[in-house]
């Protein structure tokens, strides 16, 4: 498997921004991480049921939005490569029957070790930001 | 509230997850994931979490307020097909804050004697 950047540590620089990836959550996806992830609370699925608990609609489940944050860093060096990672969840994402809702990802190299560099990763919904305080520490040739 | 005294204990579960390429395969599609060979760094939530909820509901706690407010994991080695995982929980620490309990679990994923994965959950109770 080839990924981009082929992570060559002499390829990276403190401060250097990542390019930005899309990713898309909609019903379906969350019923497929539903079976995937074992969590069928109703509220990633159920409208009614959602809106009984006294939120506005089905929400994804965080760690679906961060497994997709954990899909953009194992496009660095593989998912072998990705030895710590960590997010906060600070918002919900809400998605809506019929709708494709756009989760943006992006990254920014905050350190660099010997063999690894330390990422950090913002998750954006529009503009309402999901994750928070997410880092993860990659390891690269 | 959780009783002071489950605190800082560690609870080792009673089943052994057996890892299957097809269960790394379906949580790979899911995310777009291409590579198949390896989990993915969060596949391990799929086992921590219900391993929590069980513990965490069997000691009082009701689930259905639980909102997961922070993760972290530390991976030693990926997860792969064939791997047999026994899951540890300690509750860390369980405090009071604006009138919402939050719970710290940490869990270790165990194949055999080899510790494979660590992780933390911070699980927040709404009052």
């Amino acid at each position: 498997m080839v990924y981009f950047g082929s992570a060559r540590m002499s390829n990276y620089d403190v401060g250097q921004e990542l390019a930005p990836q899309s990713f898309t959550i909609n019903r379906a996806l969350l019923v497929g991480y539903a079976n995937a992830s074992g969590d069928q609370n109703p509220i990633h699925q159920n409208e009614a049921f959602a809106q009984s608990v006294g939120l506005e609609n089905v929400i994804a489940h965080g760690m679906f939005t961060m497994a997709l944050a954990g899909r953009y860093v194992s496009a660095i060096a593989g998912s072998a490569a990705v030895k710590e990672f960590s997010a906060r969840f600070l918002k919900p994402v809400v998605v809506p029957a019929g709708v494709d809702v756009e989760l943006m990802v992006s990254g920014k190299v905050v350190e660099i070790f010997d063999s690894a560099i330390k990422i950090e990763i913002t998750a954006m919904c529009g503009d309402i930001k999901v994750l928070g305080m997410s880092k993860a520490v990659v390891e690269v040739k | 509230m959780l009783s002071p005294d489950i605190v800082g204990r560690t609870f080792v579960g009673a089943n052994i997850f057996a890892v299957t390429e097809e269960s790394i395969t379906e949580f790979c599609l899911t995310i777009g994931e291409p590579d198949f060979s390896v989990a993915p760094p969060t596949f391990s939530i799929k086992i921590t979490l219900a391993e929590s909820e069980t513990l965490l509901k069997d000691s009082g706690l009701d689930w259905n307020r639980v909102v997961h407010g922070e993760q972290r994991f530390e991976i030693n080695r990926p997860i792969i097909a064939g791997d047999s995982l026994r899951c540890s929980s300690t509750i860390e620490s369980a405090r009071m804050v604006a009138g919402n309990e939050i719970v710290s679990v940490r869990s270790d994923l165990h194949h055999e004697a080899e510790l494979v994965a660590a992780s933390w959950s911070t699980l927040v109770v709404r009052a």
